[in-house]
């Protein structure tokens, strides 16, 4: 019998993987910064810590690169811990540990040690935080080998992938669009794992391949319903891991629609469009290619706060519209 | 460690630190790791001259006494990790050199089957979490395996080694804080070599001993003379006992000189001949223990003669091992990257 389906928001998928993964193993333990009882700043642990104390939801003091290097160490050292960054943003104050340390440590001591670390990086505009609280820096990781970087788009992929991650020996690092977390999906019950490193198509279709990551799944989709009526018919690939990337998939479905757009929502410039595109231009895919590909990334700005502008700054909806009516041009 | 008989003990009673609590053949055999760390470095110097081996090198010859002192109360399976300038700390863990010269020839025997080199020698199995190239960044790994020992109740203690440059980094401050605030069972080690690079620890350091850091961490901060095994391993045993007793964490100021550059590149602008002169005739680690051992009948010229024929001869032993052992081969380059499933 298939196990039970429940509606779950994306934070509360998170947080079920966790208690299973800490129900299942008792190395696993959570860190970050005010996860205990405030329940994390955007409630992901939420009351973990009544479940299992304070010696397994340890709330570090606000220091982003100690605390990442304490991670690494306990990794390394027998425990399997899952730490979160309270903004993805606030990474970049533990570079050095993620960097040089969690994705080199197995490759420069010659494979005698394995980092099984999992980090967790709320990110993403949209909730009027401004620059420093905002930004999508997944490609950032994704340029790192020793690194494994997903981007679960729905609640049912948040806890199959986290779950995989646990379950994995390398530092896999997980970017979580924050306007995700409250929306709902089917979710099933008890332990599964959705693999690390495949991607899914969320929707086939003939005419042309979008690649999205991330909350641009959702507005991919919303696009190419909007589309069908004028009769395009859309594929829509979610990548969910960026590293390493599942070329394949993109690759066959790129074959089948002969035109490519990738949507994401980090600055578009050296990213993971240009990833994509380059992925497809030295694969087989690039003859089979009938129109320039397309990207649509987030402005050459950091986030603004006003509203508009910062809506302005990231693809939307009528954005992706428009460029995939446009890239269909021609199509039959 | 089985430690001296009570009759020798109190026919002991007077001297220091190391000669009530050891036996002479525990004390020799410091003396064997000692001149093993000295000349495993002149090893490694003289291949890099004759272009046997390539990159760089951070010497510690000077530092020994520190290293040993440091390691001496630590169990086998305690842990540390290490620095840039780590051969010492890992001689002094139970590496040995034959593996680590290996390393810096890059073949596959050495411990880190060629890939690390130098400046990330560990050696896991005998808990040395490695060297690390980052200044300051072993220390905060370091406090989490000492968070592991305390979640697995394993009794593990935990070194962290680290010069005085890293002192100033960020890194060193949040990992003694969290050390601190749960208690967990870590040495800090500063050695401070008066020198990060080529800036000094007056022009670097507002505070005139590192060990006062320890004040703003609630633990305690102890300054030894790091060239003075004796002073070093006495204070090492007192802050192992106190981990293991669950009391937290101490924060050890070995202050020591290294007799070397920086590295390869250095050329010594910004220090005096006649200071480097001072250390390496009045102050060596080596010489001073040498001379207590002689001084309290630990040892006689026999003895120690033997003991640098032995070094020799494993030195000379251990680069052949190294050019003798295969490369690894090219196909191999992704292997480690991520851990190998089945």
């Amino acid at each position: 019998m298939d196990a039970m389906v429940r509606e779950l928001s994306y934070a509360q998928a998170i947080q079920e993987a966790m208690a299973i993964a800490m129900d299942m193993d008792e190395r696993v333990f959570l860190m970050g910064e005010d996860i205990g009882v405030y329940g994390g700043a955007f409630q992901v642990t939420g009351d973990l810590v009544e479940r299992y104390g304070t010696e397994r939801v340890i709330d570090t003091p606000i220091s982003e690169l100690g605390g990442a290097g304490v991670a690494v160490g306990a990794a390394v050292t027998g425990m399997r811990p899952i730490f979160e960054f309270q903004f993805s943003d606030f990474a970049t104050l533990a570079m050095e540990q993620i960097v040089n340390q969690a994705a080199k440590m197995r490759f420069m001591l010659g494979g005698e040690v394995s980092v099984p670390l999992v980090m967790r990086f709320p990110a993403g505009s949209g909730t009027g935080a401004a620059a420093q609280h905002s930004q999508s820096l997944e490609a950032w990781l994704g340029h790192v080998p020793g690194l494994k970087v997903i981007q679960p788009a729905t609640p049912h992929d948040a806890k199959g992938m986290l779950l995989a991650a646990v379950a994995d020996p390398d530092p896999v690092m997980i970017f979580e669009h924050k306007l995700l977390y409250k929306m709902k999906g089917p979710v099933p019950e008890g332990y599964y794992t959705v693999p690390i490193g495949k991607a899914d198509i969320r929707r086939e279709g003939r005419d042309l391949t979008i690649v999205a990551t991330s909350i641009m799944v959702h507005k991919a989709l919303e696009a190419a319903a909007a589309l069908e009526a004028e009769g395009i018919d859309i594929e829509v690939v979610d990548l969910r891991t960026i590293r390493p990337m599942d070329k394949q998939t993109v690759i066959d479905s790129v074959k089948k629609t002969s035109r490519l757009m990738c949507v994401y929502e980090a600055v578009k410039t050296l990213g993971i469009g240009a990833e994509v595109s380059a992925m497809i231009a030295e694969s087989e895919a690039f003859d089979y290619l009938d129109a320039p590909i397309v990207r649509l990334g987030g402005a050459e700005t950091p986030i603004p706060y006003n509203p508009e502008l910062e809506k302005a700054v990231v693809p939307q909806v009528p954005d992706i519209i428009a460029a995939a009516r446009d890239l269909a041009k021609g199509v039959r | 460690m089985a430690g001296a008989s009570k009759a020798v003990a109190d026919s002991r009673a007077n001297l220091p630190f190391v000669y009530r609590q050891y036996s002479a053949e525990q004390l020799k055999q410091v003396l064997h790791k000692m001149y093993l760390i000295r000349r495993f470095e002149e090893g490694a110097e003289e291949c890099y001259t004759r272009g046997l081996i390539h990159g760089t090198m951070h010497l510690s010859i000077g530092q020994e006494a520190s290293a040993m002192g440091i390691c001496m109360p630590l169990a086998e399976d305690d842990q540390i990790t290490s620095t840039h300038r780590g051969h010492g700390h890992c001689i002094a863990k139970g590496a040995e050199v034959k593996r680590m010269f290996a390393e810096f020839f890059g073949k596959t025997t050495g411990y880190c089957k060629g890939r690390g080199g130098s400046m990330h020698i560990a050696d896991v199995a005998k808990g040395n979490l490695g060297a690390n190239g980052i200044v300051a960044g072993g220390i905060p790994i370091a406090v989490g395996a000492g968070l592991s020992s305390k979640m697995m109740k394993t009794g593990k203690v935990v070194v962290s080694f680290f010069g005085d440059g890293a002192n100033n980094e960020g890194a060193f401050h949040e990992a003694l804080n969290m050390a601190a605030i749960w208690k967990l069972p870590v040495i800090f080690v500063c050695e401070n070599n008066g020198y990060g690079m080529s800036t000094s620890t007056a022009r670097s350091t507002a505070v005139k001993n590192i060990a006062d850091r320890a004040a703003a961490y609630s633990m305690p901060g102890v300054i030894v003379n790091g060239n003075i095994f004796s002073e070093v391993a006495q204070a090492s045993h007192q802050a192992v006992a106190r981990a293991r007793a669950g009391e937290g964490p101490t924060l050890i100021e070995s202050k020591t000189y290294r007799h070397r550059g920086h590295s390869k590149s250095d050329r010594n602008r910004y220090r005096t001949k006649e200071e480097i002169e001072d250390w390496m005739s009045n102050r060596d680690p080596i010489t001073l223990f040498e001379s207590e051992l002689r001084e309290f009948g630990f040892i006689d010229d026999k003895g120690i003669e033997a003991i640098r024929s032995a070094v020799a001869q494993e030195i000379a032993d251990g680069i052949e091992f190294a050019k003798a052992s295969p490369s690894p081969d090219i196909r191999t380059i992704q292997n480690y990257v991520y851990t190998e499933q089945a």
